[in-house]
């Protein structure tokens, strides 16, 4: 068979050989054209004509005050349905705040004392995984207690463990009724794809409408927010059960809702888990973010802190929230890869329960520990550290050391790279751009592909909004194209060993796990406001993806084919670029997708140091509590977003199709 | 006569975008080529045959000619794309899910190719599955997932967790779980594949006591025609979704009705599988001799005499009268094949 396949493929080779030439010309060549010829085209051609924009603002105004004012369901309106949802959260919300922090006052009882819950936290890394990460998850602890972000962290971490089950289960159930009825996935998979790709801020903006502001409103944000990845990963995991496992369900005699119960979900067990793993941590990121709506905690202290530009104390509270992201996504990483293992049929009830006896004791021993001693109870106000002077004294530093190189650094920039940049963006004729993403549509998946993406690039001319998304859309750009400069010769670098990749890798998760508005408080040190810090702040966290995917592309290539390199007397750099980059380019390529994704997420939240880009306006948009506009923009982004997926997203898939890589 | 336990007509089971349209638009029966041309994969087609109550079936087949198929459609895990399944006189391909679920919890048993445990259970739990499933309480389904776990030679690991087994472990667990309700009919896809050599003869002694106690109605996937005939009463070769041929070990061998059946039984040993009736000559009505051998003996049980004897030996049935004779000739061309001439 694969001789036969081999003489078809050189049969066709020849014309391939001039497709391989002629095709990406043809894509770009309309654009090339357009762009050249600017100037020769009328005036509507180049700007979106004020004329031509469709009022999508008003429609979702008008859609989002009958929801607000009108009383659809007879007596209230939905926005009293919504707010009636909402109050179901306090109670929660406030029996985990008054264990954790804030006591029960009315009857008498006070909250944990902190060394309980650094010990049960220390307690849990034991059982999740080993004592060390018991150490980290006490120590984190122990450091909020000491260090004076007792209250702030707990009210954090209370929004968390509240928001986050509820996101979960909600996310679980679509995820099921997904798998189960196909009318659901057709319906939910694309939108859950728009939600995904929304900036954090447009979340907020519906919810200040139908909820309003303050701490209850964050908590339902942060659910919100992260119930789209737990859907996904469910759809994802329980599609992934093996189909001789299912059938040997049936085969027992399950009922569909016991194949379901207890045969698929169990098996999907690991997929499942990985899923909690994302929303924590969304919950955290999101968390930190809905501070802009009112939600208390660390994200509302750096918040502040940042607006009086107390860049050492905001780096304290950054600080604060990176422990509380590492101990919180290594715990639930922990908890997905703990593989049952069987207990020996003598053992005590010690060894059988050894969390839940762990857990007593702890209990127990703090109990005494904090009738003993009050420092136990809460650790006292005269005694906490704080490291904001070092901060402090670290910023004092760089700002007069680097200050003259930094500004240097900063004019070169703006004046060499981004304004010409900019005013080349600025430039392009809008059909040049529809054209240009219609032809790679089709080019890379027929007519279906080039009507989708040129829709969504229509969608947002047409909202009016145009020249605002050229501005991001050459941020994203710039900042893309510095990621793979700077990204893809260390991922190159990481894949060459087993030990570099694991230092690479660490590094990655490590930093994804941080919240993405930390990114701000340093390129704030270094830069002040403007295009400069937040190209840097969008580079910094964008980063992550290329190196990671770069690294697991390369080390992903199959052994036997680098093996046939080596035999053929390949030096190392030609094994590099004839036979590893080709085949870990789509890989790479789905690398800079997610670059692009993650850069989208980040210029947004910049517009909080002052970008003039789309960013701007949904920030503007939340200020004035304008939903619809707030809506519209959101979609802008999450369609310019979902344009580079689809097309790079088909073009990887053909290309590992035709290198034989297709799983 | 009794009743077929499960029979199959003209079995069909196509992979592809339209399976069901494009039979039908083929006028029930395309050509191989046909069905490949169109873009469809052939996995089990126009496949008849019926199993009687206590029989072992064997199917056999190369890898990808649609023996887990063909299992999966009797036991309607899959939809065949046409035919019939009966299963103790029902079409089972009418039956309601409530009835699928009754039969099932019952009547069938099944051991897959690739174990198919639930990686979140004990053993003990794994093999308890099915009991649990139709509601035998705690007590009671351990008990009888212990035995079981016993029969297969598990003792001592009931606590463990699959992947702390060995693949050959994991398969005996899947065993013993398809035992555990005690079903009339059993499908089992390589049981014994994972096995090592000295497990494996050891598992299938086990399953010929277990048979001769139980007497189950078997179909019975493997890929060693050694195994097929230690446990086989009738072997179906499959070949591209076709039942090449369908008959006795001997059968296959002495009369095998396709190049590709002759080419599959080429190396078996002979002496131990075929009898002297297949080889010997006819006689003239006569008092037989008083060393006469028994027309169903193997060939190796009387390799010596026959080999030894100036004379072909005369062959008796079991009521004592003569019905041919078997020369030392005849049974060296049975064994090593007939001589080759250039
Ligand atoms: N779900 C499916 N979709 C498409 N094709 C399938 C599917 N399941 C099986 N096939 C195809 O049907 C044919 C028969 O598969 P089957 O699993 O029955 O083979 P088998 O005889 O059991 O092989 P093996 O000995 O390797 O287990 C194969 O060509 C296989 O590729
Ligand atoms: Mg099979």
């Amino acid at each position: 068979m694969s001789a036969a396949t081999l003489t078809r493929h050189e049969e066709i080779e020849p014309q391939r050989q001039l497709a391989s030439v002629t095709k990406p010309l043809l894509v770009v060549l309309p654009f090339v054209v357009l762009l050249l010829a600017a100037s020769l085209l009328p005036d509507w051609a180049v700007q979106v004509p004020k004329g031509w924009t469709i009022p999508f603002v008003d429609w979702a105004n008008t859609v989002i005050e009958h929801l607000r004012d009108d009383a659809i369901f007879g007596l209230f309106s939905f926005r009293d349905l919504t707010r009636a949802i909402a109050e179901m959260i306090t109670l929660p919300l406030a029996f985990v705040e008054g264990l954790l922090v804030a006591g029960f006052p009315n009857i008498g009882v006070a909250a944990m004392p902190w060394v309980m819950t650094a010990g049960l936290s220390g307690v849990l890394g034991w059982y999740l995984r080993d004592w060390r990460l018991g150490a980290l998850a006490a120590g984190c602890v122990a450091y909020m207690a000491i260090f004076g972000k007792w209250e702030l962290s707990m009210i954090t971490l209370s929004v968390v463990l509240v928001a986050a089950p509820i996101a979960g289960l909600i996310g679980f159930g679509i995820g099921i009724l997904a798998v189960k009825k196909q009318w659901f996935e057709a319906l939910i998979v694309p939108f859950l794809n728009v939600l995904q790709s929304l900036p954090h801020f447009s979340y907020l903006i519906p919810i200040a409408v139908f909820i309003g502001v303050g701490h209850k409103a964050g908590a339902i944000a942060t659910v919100i927010f992260a119930i789209p990845p737990m859907a996904r990963l469910t759809i994802l995991g329980l599609n992934g059960v093996a189909e001789e496992v299912r059938e040997a369900g049936k085969m027992a005699g399950c009922t569909r809702f016991q194949t379901l119960w207890m045969v698929e979900i169990p098996s999907a067990r690991q997929p499942l888990l990985v899923g909690v793993n994302q929303v924590i941590m969304q919950c955290l990121a999101m968390v930190v973010i809905a501070s802009f709506v009112g939600a208390r905690g660390l994200g509302h202290d750096l918040l502040f802190r940042l607006q009086a530009l107390k860049i050492g104390q905001a780096l304290e509270s950054g600080v604060a929230i990176v422990l509380m992201a590492i101990t919180l996504d290594q715990l639930s990483r922990a908890a997905a890869h703990k593989e049952p293992a069987h207990v020996s049929s003598d053992a005590t009830l010690l060894q059988r329960f050894p969390f839940l006896a762990a857990s007593v004791a702890v209990i127990a021993a703090s109990l005494l520990l904090a009738t003993a001693t009050p420092i136990a109870q809460a650790w006292p106000s005269e005694l906490t550290l704080s490291t904001a002077p070092f901060w402090d004294a670290l910023v004092d530093w760089v700002t007069v050391t680097l200050y003259d190189p930094l500004q240097h650094l900063r004019n070169a920039m703006l004046l060499y790279v981004l304004i010409p940049v900019r005013d080349l963006f600025q430039s392009i004729p809008w059909i040049a751009m529809v054209a240009l993403v219609a032809a790679a549509g089709w080019s890379l998946g027929g007519l279906r592909l080039a009507l989708t993406v040129s829709g969504l690039v229509l969608f947002i001319a047409f909202a009016g909004y145009w020249e605002r998304s050229l501005i991001t859309a050459y941020m994203v750009a710039v900042a893309v194209l510095i990621c793979i400069a700077i990204g893809l010769p260390i991922g190159i670098w990481a894949s060459h060993s087993e030990r570099r990749t694991g230092i690479a890798k660490l590094l990655c998760d490590t930093f994804q796990t941080f919240p993405s508005f930390i990114y701000l408080i340093p390129v704030i040190m270094l830069f002040k406001v403007g295009d400069v810090a937040a190209i840097s702040a969008i580079i910094i966290y964008a980063m992550i993806p290329i190196v990671r995917y770069t690294i697991f592309g390369l080390r992903n290539v199959p052994s036997e084919i680098v093996e046939a390199g080596i035999t053929s007397g390949c030096t190392r750099r030609q094994l590099l670029w004839n036979i590893r980059m080709p085949l870990a380019f789509p890989e790479i390529m789905l690398g800079i997708n997610q670059t692009i994704m993650f850069a989208l997420f980040m210029v947004i939240i910049a517009a909080f140091i002052g970008t003039k880009d789309i960013g701007q306006e949904i920030f503007r948009a939340l200020t004035f509590n304008d939903a619809g506009k707030g809506l519209v923009l959101g979609l802008c982004v999450a369609f310019m977003g979902l344009t580079a997926d689809q097309l790079i997203t088909a073009w990887a898939a053909k290309r590992k199709q035709r290198l034989g890589l297709a799983s | 006569m009794t009743e077929a336990k499960i029979a199959c007509r003209n079995l069909w089971k196509l992979y592809g975008s339209d399976p069901a349209g494009f039979l039908r638009r083929h006028g029930g029966n395309p050509s191989i080529d046909t069905i490949r041309a169109e873009g469809y994969v052939p996995a089990v087609r126009d496949v008849s045959f019926e199993v009687m109550p206590g029989e072992i079936l064997v199917v056999m087949g190369l890898s990808g000619s649609g023996k887990s198929t063909l299992l999966r459609c009797l036991a309607r895990l899959i939809e065949p794309t046409a035919g019939e399944v009966m299963f103790e006189g029902s079409d089972i391909l009418a039956a309601s899910e409530r009835e699928l679920i009754d039969l099932r919890r019952h009547k069938m048993g099944m051991v897959f190719q690739h174990f198919a445990l639930l990686p979140h259970r004990t053993v003990l739990d794994n093999v308890a599955f099915p009991l649990q499933v139709r509601g035998t309480d705690r007590q009671k389904r351990e008990l009888r997932a212990r035995e079981v776990i016993e029969l297969v030679g598990l003792k001592g690991r009931e606590g463990y967790y699959p992947r702390e087994l060995s693949g050959g472990q994991q398969q005996r667990v899947g065993i013993a779980r398809s035992l555990a309700v005690g079903p009339d009919v059993w499908f089992l896809d390589e049981p014994f594949s994972a096995l090592d050599p000295l497990i494996r003869r050891e598992m299938q002694d086990e399953f010929l006591r277990l048979q001769r106690v139980l007497n189950k109605t078997i179909v019975f996937i493997t890929h060693d025609f050694d195994e097929a005939i230690r446990v086989a009463d009738r072997i179906a070769i499959m070949k591209d979704g076709v039942v090449e041929q369908l008959g006795t070990a001997e059968e296959l061998i002495t009369c095998p009705a396709t190049p590709y059946v002759a080419e599959f039984t080429r190396n078996v040993s002979h002496d131990r599988l075929l009898s002297v009736r297949a080889f010997m000559a006819p006689a003239s009505s006569r008092k037989p001799d008083a060393a006469a051998i028994q027309a169903q003996a193997l060939l190796a049980s009387v390799a010596r005499q026959v080999l030894t004897s100036e004379r072909p030996v005369d062959v008796v049935d079991d009521a004592g009268a003569l019905v041919g004779t078997l020369s030392r000739d005849s049974l060296i061309d049975a064994l090593y094949g007939k001589e080759e001439h250039a």
